[in-house]
């Protein structure tokens, strides 16, 4: 099995350790894991945002990147499901626009192959428990687009109740939005701040050290408002907590 | 925007939608009343856990949203056909069909019918339709005094309020808050508050029965919207859970009737599909209490006369855009509203439409027609409010995947933006450099540097509380610290170290 990772462009700049804690699990479970360094982004930024012919250009390269691999892992749902719900949708407005000979079909050949990190765990390795020991009070937020959007289901808590140590902690409210939504963040700051904040106020009360997820875009968010607060709970990606085998993490 | 609690006495005309601002502008005006916020919090999280509960109890409800989305697209395919079968079923049972291009045709032919009838006032069934034409002001501007009899919509109306909710227009109120407008309000218009009125469900019910009877029983026209009207038979289909709509819909002498083209359905079968949904989803019931049906007039059983006007208003051109047209299945039930964790916070009225929330943010910019030229800069606002979340998909009972429309949406947005400006707006500055330095993995490579560098610069201790320099993002600060970028990427660090593999390990 080839495998490729697709690190997600806002991993690659501001969560560089996200990616480190993949290839450092997939290696303990067995796996080698390539990185082809002509990947960049999905596009998603810039779909979500109306800027859809834009995203023709991040289409052609992530199927030219990612070509010729059975699987392409990423540690970010939403990025995932940016790819298998939306780049063929992109490819019929390729189509449409005229010049892309081809694209749908290598769409249609790549797509499908790029799957969540807890859905390549739990679905094509057939593993829940990875060996990890992670002794902390843990919360997890199951973010809007790996659950609705791409229908992870319990794969990221059924990984979580294995690993050693971890108590995980209930969190109200946890299908509720954060309030990041890409540019909404910005474009709709005071709603996307109040929806934030009482994610914040729940995650507070959950009595967890640390409050973790599929999506860093998420967890950036909600960690930038707990950063304001001088709150002390961390935020980190659920790979991370995957790849501890100690209790210095 | 925000209706506030020291309303004016005697306003000139109706309130309207118009003047609202955009929406992040009308949603920080909202999200500063807190009670507006508590009030909202506290009603959409009854209603969501009791329309969880009877949903639940469905073992097909997933195979009913099926049906129900494949009925209205039928509908959408076959339109004309349909509207003319219906038409010709109303007449044949003795009702009047009229066609109204727009709002000021629709109003045009009711004030010309309740003229005809020499009638001063009228009582209304709630009606979506008719607040989308502002029906009411146009009435109220014949001289004819227009009665709203579903409890909440009175209270909007006695407050010279705003609806903030499709099925509940005064849901931003507290009891409280209605127990004042009756009392300050009822007696101007007819029958007053009891004296020592509380603000007991109860006591506010009574009052509300008192003042609606004298006119009930006086009022000689009552106006209506649709929720269904079957082709097939003629019929049409109002449900509602006061029972007011039942007595405007059989005391009256003339009913009238407004409906949006999109409210039919084929056939009378169909309505065992949507009896189902629509309850359930909009006020969590297994069934409304009052499900009124009638086909055309029956001497001496209600009305004698029936006008029924089918309501264009956009519609048609919300059917020819193949991704919006779904917009079209809406049976408006709320329960996208209910769930939506940006209109729990803001409220309805900030997005500026009778038809607010995430429906309302997908609808409103489609029948203003967003698709065919441009629109202010409140409508254009109205396809990004929403976190694209996706909670508004998964209880919509017609299966209009909402997130998919209101992307759609914003491309219109953006496509109009750069054909109607000279030179491009910052964002599209932005997003052009960006796209420009993201899709070669060289540049990337290169930005990413920068980025490692600058967040040395400006980082503390890995977190960036403020953007050095006024940027587009500079939203993000007001609440929330960023992470600075990391001194050395991903992408760098798999190149110096081999993956892992070289000299880092």
């Amino acid at each position: 099995m080839r495998i490729a990772l697709f690190i997600a462009c806002y991993n690659d700049l501001l969560f560089p350790e996200v990616g480190r804690a993949t290839v450092a699990l997939l290696r303990r479970l067995g796996h080698d894991v390539e990185f082809p360094a002509a990947q960049t982004c999905c596009g998603q930024m810039h779909f979500n945002t109306g800027y859809q012919d834009a995203c023709i250009p991040f289409v052609e390269g992530f199927v030219d990147a990612f070509a010729g691999y059975d699987v392409v892992v990423t540690p970010s749902g939403s990025c995932a499901a940016m790819v298998r719900h939306h780049h063929p949708v992109i490819a019929e407005l390729a189509a449409e626009r005229g010049g892309h000979p081809g694209l749908t079909e290598r769409v249609a050949t790549v797509a499908p192959r790029v799957l969540e990190l807890s859905e390549f765990l739990v679905d094509t390795l057939g593993i829940t428990d990875v060996g990890a020991s992670f002794p902390h009070r843990v919360a997890f937020h199951p973010t809007c687009h790996s659950t609705r959007l791409l229908g992870v289901g319990d794969r990221p808590m059924r990984l979580l109740a294995e690993v050693d140590g971890l108590t995980l902690v209930d969190l109200p409210r946890s299908e509720a939005c954060c309030g990041f939504g890409g540019t909404f963040a910005v474009k709709n700051s005071d709603t996307s701040v109040a929806m934030g904040l009482d994610k914040v106020d729940d995650v507070l009360g959950s009595g967890a050290e640390v409050l973790t997820a599929a999506d860093t875009s998420c967890l950036m968010h909600i960690g930038g408002l707990l950063s304001r607060r001088r709150s002390p709970v961390r935020v980190m990606h659920l790979v991370e907590i995957l790849a501890s085998v100690g209790s210095d993490a | 925007m925000t209706a506030p609690i020291g309303r004016p006495p005697h306003p000139g005309h109706e309130p309207s939608f118009s003047g609202t601002p955009p929406f992040p502008e009308a949603a920080r005006t909202a999200l500063a009343n807190e009670q507006l916020r508590a009030n909202l919090g506290r009603a959409t999280a009854t209603i969501r856990t009791k329309r969880a509960k009877v949903v639940a109890e469905r073992t097909d409800w997933e195979a009913l949203r099926l049906a129900g989305a494949a009925i209205k697209d039928e509908v959408m395919r076959d339109l004309p056909a349909l509207l003319e079968r219906l038409e010709r079923n109303v007449t044949a049972a003795g009702g009047t069909v009229h066609w109204a291009r727009d709002a000021a045709e629709a109003n045009a032919i009711v004030a010309r019918i309740a003229r005809d009838h020499d009638a001063t006032e009228v009582v209304k069934v709630k009606s979506m339709a008719t607040q989308e034409i502002e029906l009411n002001e146009a009435l109220r501007q014949e001289g004819i005094d227009v009665w709203e009899t579903d409890l909440a919509e009175m209270i909007v109306q006695l407050g010279h309020d705003l609806p903030s909710h499709i099925l509940v227009p005064a849901i931003h109120r507290n009891r409280t808050e209605v127990r004042d407008i009756f009392i300050d309000e009822m007696g101007r218009v007819g029958r007053p508050a009891p004296a020592g009125m509380t603000d007991e469900p109860a006591e506010l019910a009574e009052a509300a029965r008192l003042h609606l009877r004298e006119k009930f029983l006086r009022a000689r026209v009552a106006i209506s919207g649709a929720n269904f009207a079957v082709a097939e038979t003629g019929t049409v289909v109002v449900v509602e859970s006061e029972g007011n709509g039942r007595m405007c819909l059989t005391l009256p002498e003339v009913l009238i009737t407004v409906m949006g083209i999109e409210k039919l359905l084929p056939t009378w079968r169909d309505l065992e599909v949507f009896l189902q949904l629509l309850p359930r989803s909009s006020t969590a019931e297994r069934m409304n209490p009052y499900t009124s049906m009638w086909t055309g007039v029956t001497e001496g059983d209600g009305p004698g006369t029936f006008h029924l006007i089918l309501l264009d208003n956009g519609r048609t051109d919300v059917l020819s855009d193949i991704v919006g047209r779904q917009a079209l299945r809406c049976i408006r039930c709320s329960a996208c509203l209910n769930v939506c964790p940006v209109y729990q916070r803001t409220g309805g009225q900030a997005y500026g439409s009778v038809y607010p929330g995430p429906i309302g943010a997908i609808l409103t910019p489609q029948l203003r027609g967003l698709a065919k030229h441009a629109v202010d800069k409140q409508t254009a606002s109205l396809p990004f409010a929403s976190s694209l979340c996706g909670a508004c998909f998964d209880v919509c009972p017609v299966r209009i995947d909402i997130p998919e429309v209101l992307v759609h949406l914003r491309g219109q947005v953006v496509r109009q933006s750069e054909a109607t400006h000279r030179f491009p707006s910052r964002e599209a500055l932005v997003m052009g450099t960006a796209a420009w330095g993201m899709r070669s993995p060289a540049r990337l490579g290169l930005a990413e540097r920068a980025g490692g560098l600058a967040g040395r610069l400006f980082g503390r201790r890995g977190r960036l509380p403020r953007m050095p320099g006024p940027g587009p993002i500079s939203g993000w600060f007001r609440a929330r610290d960023l992470k600075t970028p990391a001194p050395e990427s991903f992408r760098a660090w798999w190149h110096r170290t081999d993956g892992g593999r070289g000299r880092d390990r």
